[in-house]
């Protein structure tokens, strides 16, 4: 390639081109701009008149200087430049370009798929062949080469993977290593066990490159919960100057979004790979957490999920009486605290002030009776996903509850009185436990032969006992019952939560059985014995990239398997569901420890800023248009055609050819929207619905400017100009009132403004509907806005209707009204309906009525008419005849003053129905 | 008997230039408020003027008998004396009148005729004479003189470059109106108002501009050319040219002035941008007066 000032070029021989140019310029500058012909009458005047300077003749220098430095610039451009050039790499016969796709790899696998689309590109141009190799994904059988382009086109599909490849599967990988080829290996820049092996197979069958990003590798190892506090260690691969790295938690918020909960730097000292990080939360936020990360590194390792480890269960514990006479071993309560102590948090209470507090468990040692609110509280509480559980004893034993039909707080119904074996009155021995079956919860669980049970309550046999069974005794009696209720469940220990009638709760397998049943959470890594028997189903999976999936169908691990496993394409790291509780599997466990690639001195190691070829061949054509309609403008100028007649055009397509780009459209929030919010919350507003029809919105709005001046005259409420709304746009919370006049040929509004206009309703707005024909037409259907108002009503929320009642709230709200009419004088006003329960007051003329504000007021008197009032504030309608009609236009406004005054004081004049009886009980 | 649809397809063909420019003129007029310009004294005439005395020798026919019945003595009607005077409109219809800078404005020659027909139906309808110099249609009054002139003004011929008025016909003390953009030769204006005032004529001269002649907005090389394309001007950068030009403008203007007040014209330039009601009202002031 020839090379000139760093730039190559592909097709240097254009470049002669250039020599032209001079020959270019003397020919330019010899030709003037062609003149404009121009038909101009005032021509006779101009005759005669000569030109002062003859300068014009030649194109000005400067102008021959844009048209030469484009037509350079297309001959550059076209001569192929390339910036950067890259010398052939030295190479022949295949190439393999292997990456370890592991989650390290996740960090910045954009720039590694482009490098690795670099060597392909590189090997395709030299025609070799390629393969590119995954290690967490290796191909079967031999090594794929194939043209480097067909493997380029496959890039885009190979992800990492958020694990290592194990030992012995690359291994075994290498020994099956043939031929010879070049390798081009991207490292992740992690040190496995091994590279070292992989690396003396390589090298066995060519010459190997490294590549390796200088990017930080940075891991997460999962959280412990210690003396209160949440403890985190950042780990890094490199060691070397201090740094800083930000760890955030991430959960769900109580509503159910999931956010950032809280954050901290964690400082890595100079020549330390691994940070402390101490977290104090309260319960309920460290409860949320899903997840800490280390933010702003897109890498499965920089993300630790959380699972009931963390999670400290809320516990409320509820005996009977507090016998504080007994000795404190004999206490219900005694081992259950013990065994839930380090692992929970215990709440005591009430049982009112518990059932508030939202626990997780409530344990009810040996209590028979709750009151009925109470049961009522907790079944609502169970069915809402918590689990209740109690322990059986004397109290219990002795009552009749869930005795003849099943409480619903017990799993099971009870036989009266229990039974007692292997004691001094009884038969046969003390009980042992027999293994737990595979549907129990428990099952797995060592059965320890010392425990013994020498007395329970027993279950009644019921078709539903035997699923409801999780644990019995030898015999078969139930020993551990259990029911499902709604989202939560029910269980029953037959036996106490003390030491009186087992020996169960001295036992380790109490705390494991409290521990299966999600009562205590899990204190650390469990062992396989913990989990000996459970299956656990990934429930979310974590990708490369440090993303949360759903886990979608992927088989079940068995819990021996899921407590040893280490993260791979069996086991995927994410979180695992078994019954009641999930654990989480991380890449990064409590013991990884990360440690950076040594490559020996002989293999060369490159970092991924290569310098890219660039072609800069687009560059070159866009700069030589650019001149070239740089030209044009300056043409145009120069011969008066763009300050001339008809220049608009001229300069448009000018502008068109420069500009280009359409301007980005100003989609921002329409200030209009604010005007209106402020103009209307600024002051009190009244607001009339725009009907499409200017005569009616015209005569709405001086009407409402009428009631509004009257308003202010008179009352206290002191209204701005009215305001005309569109139901399509506007916001309609704003207007406690809206006046609707109706019109035959107004729209049928959508359905999103009818949604908006029956939230108004439901949310205290008033709308007055007005058909404006009480002239012609009884209030009905007779009249085309009759029609309409039946069309445009049907799908808003309208409560029941009746036609005003004379003690209605509207008759006395200001004035004393019987008559409502506007510029018609109908009686037809329609309002919500009273509650046919409705009753007269002692002693009161009125009835008491609905405690809230009619939603509509419908009629047809075309008050806005009446209301009227123009600029000058002369009345715009006549209203009747003479003095009469004056009296009517006056009952018309003071019906919309009384309109507004039930707006906006609701009922309270009806609530005065009410002050004899508060002045009575004042002893006035 | 002649055929009544050709009669009927003729007459159609003859009226169908005339309803738009009359109908504008119309318009145009009606926003003048009219009023009978009366010669002050008793003649003949439609209007009351005054009742006086009967003297000895007035026709008894001629004794207002209502008047007298509410006195003694006898009245006689008088009515104001109204004269028509004669005034011949000239509107230049050389081909440099039709041109308009923009699709907006109309042509020169379309506000001339315009302003013509609409100062003729004032005039018509105040009671004077009104005909065309150069088109062969002599003063007369009526209606029906209204459609005439529509249709002579309407008539496009074959016309010259550039226009001169035409002085031919002019009946002494009668008035005239010279309409045109008065851009070519200055000579042949001169004669034909020299002549005008020998006569005793009196009247007005419109001259009627668009806006780009008075503006010159032209830049660059250019080659101008008259509208017929008889007069050519090419220039290397027309922007230089601009202030000589309006120059000569002003002194164009000037010169129509001094030779209009010389003899005992008016001159009044209008800008087909402008509102033409301005110019009529103009001009009805100015051929309405007796100077």
């Amino acid at each position: 390639m020839f090379t000139l000032f760093g730039i190559g070029f592909t097709a240097p021989w254009l470049l002669l081109g250039l020599v032209a140019l001079p020959i270019l310029w003397i020919l330019l500058r010899a030709i003037p701009p062609a003149p404009i012909r121009r038909r101009f009458p005032g021509v006779a005047l101009l005759l005669g008149l000569t030109d002062d300077e003859q300068q014009s003749d030649r194109t000005p220098w400067w102008l021959l200087l844009i048209r030469t430095l484009a037509v350079a610039a297309v001959i550059l451009g076209f001569a192929g430049p390339v910036l950067n050039p890259q010398e052939d790499r030295t190479g022949s016969g295949s190439l393999l370009v292997l990456m370890d796709g592991t989650w390290a790899d996740a960090r910045d696998w954009a720039r590694r798929v482009d490098r690795a689309e670099a060597a392909l590109a590189e090997a395709a141009r030299d025609g070799r062949t390629a393969a590119l190799v995954s290690l967490t994904d290796r191909p079967q059988g031999d090594l794929p080469f194939q043209a480097a382009e067909s493997w380029a086109a496959r890039l885009p599909s190979v992800d990492p993977k958020p694990w290592a490849a194990s030992e012995d599967e690359i291994a075994a990988w290498a020994e099956g290593l043939e031929g010879g080829f070049e390798t081009f290996w991207l490292s992740d820049g992690l040190e496995h066990p091994w590279r070292a092996d992989l690396l003396a197979a390589l090298e066995e069958r060519g010459e190997v490159t490294v590549f390796e990003s200088p990017r930080p590798v940075y891991g997460l190892r999962p959280a412990r919960f210690e003396d209160g506090e949440i403890r985190l260690s950042a780990l890094r691969a490199r060691t070397g100057d201090a740094a800083q790295a930000v760890v955030t938690a991430h959960g769900l918020d109580p509503n159910g979004v999931e956010r950032e909960l809280a954050r901290a730097d964690v400082a890595f000292e100079a020549d330390a790979s691994e940070a402390e990080l101490a977290l104090s939360l309260p319960p309920e936020l460290r409860n949320r957490i899903t997840r800490f990360q280390v933010e702003g590194v897109r890498s499965a390792g920089a993300v630790s999920l959380t699972d009931d480890a963390l999670r400290r269960r809320e516990v409320a514990l509820i005996s009977g009486l507090e016998n504080r006479e007994e000795l404190q071993l004999l206490s219900p309560t005694h081992y259950l605290e013990q065994a839930l102590e380090p692992t929970a948090d215990l709440i005591d209470g009430s049982l009112e002030d518990i059932l508030l507090a939202n626990p997780d468990v409530i344990v009810m040692a040996d209590i028979a009776r709750v009151t009925e609110t109470e049961a009522d509280e907790i079944e609502g509480w169970v069915e809402d996903g918590g689990l209740l559980v109690r322990f059986a004893g004397p109290r219990l034993a002795s009552s009749d509850v869930s005795r003849d039909a099943e409480d619903p707080l017990m799993p099971v119904r009870l036989r009266a009185g229990g039974r007692t074996v292997g004691g001094a009155m009884s038969w046969g021995e003390p009980k042992t436990l027999r293994p737990f079956s595979e549907a129990s919860p428990f099952y797995g669980l060592p059965v320890p032969e010392e425990v013994r049970v020498t007395a329970q309550v027993m279950a009644q046999p019921d078709p539903q006992l035997a699923e409801r069974v999780i644990a019995s005794l030898e015999d078969g009696t139930p020993l551990v019952t259990r029911k499902r209720m709604g989202e939560g469940q029910v269980v029953l220990f037959h036996v106490t939560a003390n030491a009186d009638w087992s020996s169960l709760p001295l036992s380790g397998l109490f705390v494991r059985m409290l521990e299966r049943l999600a009562i205590s959470s899990r204190p650390m890594q469990p062992s396989a014995e913990d989990l000996a028997g459970t299956v656990w189903v990934p429930d979310a999976v974590l990708s490369a990239f440090g993303q949360v999936d759903e886990a979608g169908q992927l088989p079940g691990v068995p819990g021996e398997a899921l407590a040893e496993a280490t993260p791979g394409p069996e086991t995927p790291p994410g979180l695992y569901a078994g019954q009641d509780r999930r654990i989480a599997l991380n890449v990064i466990s409590a013991e990884t420890m990360l440690s950076p690639t040594a490559w020996p001195d002989r293999i060369p190691v490159e970092g991924l800023e290569v310098l890219r070829e660039t072609a800069l061949k687009g560059w070159f054509l866009t700069a030589a248009l650019v001149l070239l309609a740089a030209d044009i403008l300056a043409s145009l100028w120069l011969a008066g055609r763009l300050t001339g007649p008809r220049a608009g055009a001229a300069a448009a397509v000018a502008l068109a050819l420069v500009a280009g780009v359409p301007q980005p459209g100003a989609a921002q929030d329409d200030p209009a929207i604010e005007e209106l919010a402020l103009e209307a919350t600024t002051e009190v507003v009244l607001a009339h619905v725009l009907t499409g029809d200017a005569e009616v919105d015209r005569v709405a709005e001086a009407g409402l400017r009428g009631l509004s001046q009257t308003l202010f005259a008179r009352t206290s409420i002191e209204p701005a100009d009215p305001i005309g709304v569109d139901l399509e746009t506007d916001e309609l919370a704003f207007f406690p009132f809206l006046y609707w006049p109706i019109s035959p040929d107004q729209p049928i509004p959508s359905q999103e403004a009818y949604a908006r206009l029956n939230e108004y309703l439901r949310t205290g707005g008033m709308i007055l509907f007005d058909t404006r024909d009480a002239d012609v037409a009884g209030f009905g259907a007779s009249s085309p806005e009759g029609r309409k108002l039946q069309q445009l009503a049907r799908p808003l929320d309208i409560p029941p209707l009746e036609p005003i009642p004379e003690d209605h709230v509207l008759t006395r709200t200001f004035y004393l009204l019987q008559d409502f009419p506007g510029r018609h004088a109908s009686r037809d006003v329609w309002v919500e309906a009273a509650p046919p329960d409705a009753a007269r007051a002692e002693g009161m003329p009125f009835r008491n009525l609905n405690d809230n504000v009619t939603p509509v007021v419908i009629g047809g008197n075309d008050w806005a008419s009446a209301w009227a009032v123009d600029d000058s504030g002369n009345r715009m309608f006549p209203v009747g005849r003479g003095y009469a009609g004056e009296r009517q236009r006056e009952i018309a406004y003071r019906f919309g003053v009384n309109l507004m005054m039930h707006v906006f004081t609701g009922n309270y004049k009806s609530d005065q129905v009410h002050v004899p009886a508060l002045l009575d009980r004042l002893g006035q | 008997m002649s055929d009544p649809a050709l009669l009927r397809a003729g007459a159609e063909g003859l009226a169908g230039p005339l309803p738009p420019l009359l109908a504008d003129a119309q318009h145009l007029a009606q926003t003048v408020l009219l009023g009978q310009h009366g010669r002050r004294r008793a003649g003949a005439g439609d209007e009351f003027w005054q009742y006086r005395s009967a003297m000895p020798g007035d026709e008894a026919r001629s004794i207002d008998w209502r008047r007298s019945g509410r006195s003694d003595a006898h009245f006689v009607r008088e009515k104001e004396w109204q004269a028509a005077q004669s005034v011949l409109v000239w509107v230049d219809n050389a081909m440099s009148m039709s041109f308009s800078s923009s699709k907006e404005l109309p042509s020169k020659g379309d506000r001339a005729r315009l302003l013509a027909m609409a100062i003729a139906i004032l005039l018509i309808r105040g009671g004077e004479r009104v005909g065309l110099s150069g088109y062969g249609l002599p003063p007369r009054t009526g209606e029906v003189q209204l459609l005439r002139l529509a249709a002579a003004l309407s008539d496009a011929e074959e016309a010259p470059d550039y226009g001169t008025p035409e002085a031919r016909g002019m009946m002494p003390r009668s008035r005239a109106l010279f309409v045109s953009d008065f851009l070519h030769d200055i000579d042949g204006v001169e004669a034909a108002l020299t002549k005008a005032a020998d006569r005793g004529i009196k009247g007005a001269v419109l001259q009627v501009l668009d806006p780009q002649e008075e503006a010159f907005p032209f830049d660059g090389r250019t080659i101008f050319e008259s509208m017929g394309g008889s007069l050519r001007h090419e220039t290397l950068k027309a922007g230089e040219l601009r202030d000589r030009y309006l120059q000569r403008l002003a002194e164009r203007k000037a010169h129509l002035q001094s030779l209009c007040r010389t003899t005992g014209w008016q001159f009044y330039c209008h800008h087909t941008g402008e509102s033409a009601t301005a110019a009529l009202l103009w001009l009805y002031r100015a051929l309405e007066h007796d100077h």
